[in-house]
């Protein structure tokens, strides 16, 4: 038999972008099953609308317009529907969902080059054009436990982030935590959140330094801005909106996030101190997806710094 | 109306200021140049491909008019109608250059030489060649893994995916050198070319003895000297057992293809022999 | 545990043959002795076809200050001198010799006598070790006198003893600690004598603890000898990585690890020292293991330098039939062979074989930014970006960030979950910009 012939090394983790990605969506899952569990039928169809017209688009794109082999099986599609349909409310009707996932696919990952190539992350994409160009359905968000089948008639209120803003927040903790709230699907559960999140890290899908340091960065600020006067104390800034959501599962995106960890750690503050500012000043509740989209278009400069080199000569002192 | 007016009044002196600022710039910063470089420039083929030996099409115009004459200079691209543009812009003489072409001094196929080994690195011919000898037991052979195809701006150079075999269209081909200097194993000759895109070469470069070499590859040059022997022109040199024709000297007569023991000499843009 | 501190991964060890002693490959009928089985110049032969050798004469000489002597492993007559076919397809001259008997040169000491001291100066163990052919045997195979000669303005105060073997699948290191533990002390401290230093480190990973037991048992007895125990990641045993963990000091980009008071050398260059000096016996064995997960039998063995490799791997049963790969050297920064029938050289310190099921590489996709080989990368560099500067062929931007750095470690490649060839193009980069750096000094000349 002929023996092959190639380059050390001669042996590979086995670690593969399909499971980098299946990782993920493995993580998302508990929080999915709380959405499931507070808005019923709705969660189901946003998520399955989401996803299948993601991955349609992909492959359509591909298949028509780019006249390339096809890459969803790499699963980026499923991660990218996923956590689109995280950032919408429940009821929002099915055709802005398709709308969304088009200009999260189409725009946000293809017209780039697809996956690796896209400067921003492609799910907020998607969200923040819907947030703009349908505002009035993008922020009608229902009432969490109103039983199974509720999809567009699911009666709606504020989220605890809009009650903050006009100043009528009476919520607890504990319902923060486990989800009973009003919300995106995604963003209710701070609990499902962290445990997806912290089987990413165990896993060695992402590190640390990013999650760590939007969060820090962004229970400082509030801490700061609370002390003078202004703003809601830090637990609840943390917990609520899509601030965890945001920090493990969207700023982590491979292709939008440096790649160095001095880079991701600034990454992460301009994050924090963004989302933070948008949500004590802006006429927005919810910063996040804009913090992050504004920090994803620093990412380039951000690469530019380099990671600590063994044997660096050492500046002499003069 | 006050507003309208201001408008224009503000718009207005930021364009002003902004033109002036320009121009002042402009003056400030101006290069004197040789109008004959944007000119050459203009007549040059502008494909930037470094087959002068200059950076690119600008350089070698600022050669041209530095040197004021055209010795060692020569864009291979456009041939003996650029050059007389040029010439004529700098006001000399042309000198007229023969026209060439690449040609690849390997014509081995997976049938002609047997492989030994499966590669399965990245397909590049450089990290092949740093690595080893190579899919077969020639040393001196073609990879086909195209880093020519790809150093190539014109598309001269196909690979036939069914034999592996990396050809060079005559047509298409400038003789820019840039696939020589690509081809890690220096298989890649800019040589002559005839009326009719026609040439004759040894396409092989093994330089073992001529047995090793028929062993690794039947369609090797063996370094037989019986092509030497039948040429009328002395266009035929072998040096370590393999035979090179010269481009300048060869009639094309073909003598030497009919005689090759493996079929190593190629005659392009010819009615095949009857042998 | 100590360890170095930047990048580093973890492949699975693979150590089948720890636990099987070395084996003697019986002397073969003929041996070819390659003249080129070191960095540097090829030796320069001064025997003659049909000229009568004995075991451990000088059959090629060193040509320069950076090559190495080498000597016959056995003994007979010169048939030829000639060139062969390595098993990457390169020609390389070689001496050939046919085999009768096996008469030993009578300086050389074959009574199998442990000889614990030595008394000898620091230039007369230089010298011994320069005639005996010595060079490194951690597969890199430079001259070790060199390496004992460190520039005269460094002043060296540790020898730090590789026993880290971090590649998969090896072990003769491994065993050589444990069934020639006593014998390799001697030989440090018969290094340390010739470095002039009284502090020596021996860093052994920790997925070899009856190693660590064995030398520090016998430490316990030496002055100035301590064996360290280092985390078991990948690549423990590169240079500067190892001078890091063991010392905490960096050696600087570009220059040697002298720099920084340190000389490292390797445990099997250390066991075939204490041989050289002690007993006169010059470098004409090689230590390896022959080992795969194919493999019904893995081992180790002690083979005459110029035997051919299928005769080693035919001790336990040849190759595997369903063999689709096989390495000189291990996994990570071994080289793929075409086939086995090529002698053993200083070079050979393991054949790994990897069935054809999980040799071929996988099918690479695009890059997904995910600064795993960043992560992975033990000399911080990006490895990502050189590699895409590679493709398009940007040699000055390579150069700027620091290509020249690399070591080929092949942890980029190994971690990248889009399998992209990293390594492949960065090599190209990094053979580049070494000839442009070459270039340019020759110009400024």
């Amino acid at each position: 038999m002929k023996k092959l012939i190639s380059p050390a090394p001669h042996i590979h983790s086995g670690d593969s972008v399909t499971r980098r990605m299946g990782y993920v969506i493995l993580a998302l899952l508990p929080a999915w099953g709380v959405s499931l569990w507070q808005f019923g039928l709705g969660a189901l169809l946003v998520t399955a609308i989401s996803v299948a017209s993601c991955v349609l688009f992909e492959f359509l794109i591909q298949r028509f317009l780019l006249k390339k082999a096809s890459t969803i099986g790499d699963l980026s599609a499923i991660v990218t529907g996923l956590l689109l349909a995280f950032n919408l409310p429940s009821n929002l009707p099915w055709w802005i969902i398709i709308i969304g996932a088009l200009v999260a696919i189409g725009i946000g990952k293809m017209s780039f080059g697809g996956l690796g190539n896209n400067p921003f992350n492609p799910a907020l994409v998607g969200r923040v054009f819907l947030l703009i160009s349908f505002p009035a359905q993008m922020t009608s968000w229902p009432l969490p436990n109103q039983g199974f089948m509720h999809y567009m008639n699911a009666e709606t209120g504020a989220t605890p982030l809009a009650k903050i803003a006009n100043g009528s927040l009476n919520i607890s903790l504990n319902d923060l935590l486990i989800g009973q709230t009003g919300g995106s699907l995604g963003e209710v559960s701070a609990i499902a959140l962290i445990i997806g999140a912290v089987f990413l890290l165990a896993t060695g899908t992402i590190r640390y330094y990013i999650p760590v340091s939007i969060l820090g960065t962004a229970a400082v600020f509030t801490a700061i801005l609370h002390a003078c006067g202004i703003g809601t104390d830090v637990l609840t800034q943390l917990l609520t909106g899509g601030m965890i959501l945001g920090a493990c599962f969207m700023a982590t995106d491979y292709a939008t996030s440096p790649m160095t960890k001095l880079g991701q750690i600034i990454f992460g503050v301009g994050i924090g101190i963004i989302t933070v500012l948008i949500r004590e000043f802006g006429i927005y509740p919810e910063g996040m997806s804009f913090a992050i989209l504004i920090m994803n278009a620093v990412t380039p400069l951000l690469n530019r710094l380099t990671p600590r080199r063994f044997g660096a000569p050492k500046k002499k002192k003069q | 109306m006050y507003t309208i007016l201001y408008t224009i009044l503000l718009l207005g002196g930021v364009g002003a200021f902004a033109a002036l600022a320009l121009f002042l710039t402009a003056k400030q910063f101006h290069v004197q140049e040789d109008s004959r470089i944007g000119d050459i420039e203009a007549t040059l083929p502008n494909a930037n491909c470094g087959g002068c030996g200059y950076a690119g099409c600008r350089q070698f115009a600022e050669a041209c008019v530095s040197a004021g004459n055209l010795e060692n200079k020569r864009c291979p691209v456009g041939g003996d109608a650029v050059m007389s543009q040029v010439a004529g812009i700098l006001g000399i003489e042309a000198t007229s250059g023969s026209p060439q072409v690449a040609v690849i001094r390997c014509a081995a196929d997976c049938a002609k030489r047997p492989t030994t080994n499966t590669y399965d690195g990245a397909k590049n011919c450089k990290i092949a060649n740093a690595l080893y000898i190579g899919e077969s037991d020639c040393p001196y052979g073609c990879f086909g893994y195209g880093d020519c195809k790809d150093s190539c701006q014109f598309g001269a150079i196909s690979i036939d995916p069914e034999t592996g075999i990396v050809s060079v269209d005559p047509e298409k081909c400038t003789a820019c050198g840039a696939c020589a200097k690509a081809c890690p194993r220096h298989l890649i000759e800019i040589r002559h070319k005839g009326p009719k895109n026609r040439f004759v070469y040894v396409a092989c470069s093994n330089k073992d003895k001529g047995a090793v070499a028929r062993k690794a590859c039947e369609a090797a040059c063996i370094g037989c000297t019986k092509c030497q022997k039948v040429c009328e022109w002395d266009a035929i040199t072998i040096e370590n057992n393999l035979a090179h024709i010269d481009g300048d000297k060869c009639r094309m007569c073909r003598k030497c293809e009919q005689g090759c023991p493996t079929k190593a000499i190629h005659a392009v843009n010819f009615k095949p022999l009857e042998r | 545990m100590k360890t170095f501190k930047i990048g580093g991964i973890h492949p699975h060890d693979n150590k089948l043959s720890a636990g099987r002693r070395f084996e003697q490959v019986p002397v073969p009928k003929e041996v070819i002795i390659q003249l080129n089985q070191h960095i540097g110049a090829p030796a320069i032969p001064i025997v003659e076809p049909g000229e009568e050798v004995k075991v451990g004469q000088l059959i090629a000489k060193a040509n320069g200050f950076v090559s190495a002597n080498i000597h016959s492993s056995v003994s007979g007559k010169v048939s030829k001198i000639d060139t062969i076919t390595d098993a990457w397809g390169t020609r390389q001259q070689a001496i050939f010799i046919d085999v009768e008997g096996d008469v030993w040169m009578p300086d050389i000491d074959t009574s199998c006598k442990f000889k614990p001291t030595c008394n000898l100066s620091a230039e007369v163990i230089k010298q011994k070790i320069a005639d005996a052919g010595i060079v490194g045997l951690g597969g890199a195979c430079f001259p070790t006198h060199v390496k004992l000669n460190p520039p005269k303005e460094h002043a060296i105060d540790t020898l730090i003893i590789n026993g880290a073997e971090c590649e998969p699948y090896l072990t003769p290191n491994h065993r050589l600690m444990i069934e020639k533990g006593e014998e390799i002390m001697v030989g440090v401290q018969i290094l340390m004598r010739a470095l002039g230093v009284d502090r020596a480190l021996i860093g052994i990973e920790s997925n070899k603890q009856d190693a660590i037991d064995e030398l520090d048992r016998i430490a316990a007895r030496k002055e100035g000898i301590e064996v360290i125990k280092l985390k078991k990641k990948y690549p423990q045993g590169g240079e500067k990585q190892l001078i890091q963990a063991l010392t905490d000091r960096e050696v600087e980009s570009g220059q040697l690890p002298s720099s920084v008071g340190v000389v490292v050398q390797n445990i099997a260059t250390v066991f075939a020292v204490y041989e050289a000096v002690q007993l006169n016996k010059p470098l004409i064995e090689m230590y390896m293991s022959i080992s795969g997960k194919e493999m019904e039998q893995n081992g180790n063995f002690c083979a005459r330098i110029g035997t051919s490799v299928k005769d080693v791997v035919a001790m336990i049963g040849g190759m595997p039939e369903n063999t689709g790969k096989i390495i000189a050297g291990g996994p990570m920064m071994g080289k793929a062979m075409i086939h086995i029938d090529t002698p053993v050289t200083k070079r050979t310190t393991g054949i790994t074989f990897i069935s054809a099921k999980s040799a071929p590489r996988f099918k690479a996709s695009a890059c997904i930014r995910c600064a795993r080989c960043i992560q992975a990368c033990p000399m911080g560099l990006e490895p990502y970006l050189l590699y895409k500067k590679a493709l398009r062929q940007d040699w000055d931007f390579m150069e700027a960030h620091h290509i020249m750095d690399c070591m080929e470690c092949g942890c980029c490649t190994f971690t990248c979950p889009s399998r992209q060839p990293l390594l492949d193009y960065i090599r190209v980069g990094k053979a580049t910009v070494a000839n442009n750096i070459r270039a340019r000094k020759s110009n400024e000349k």
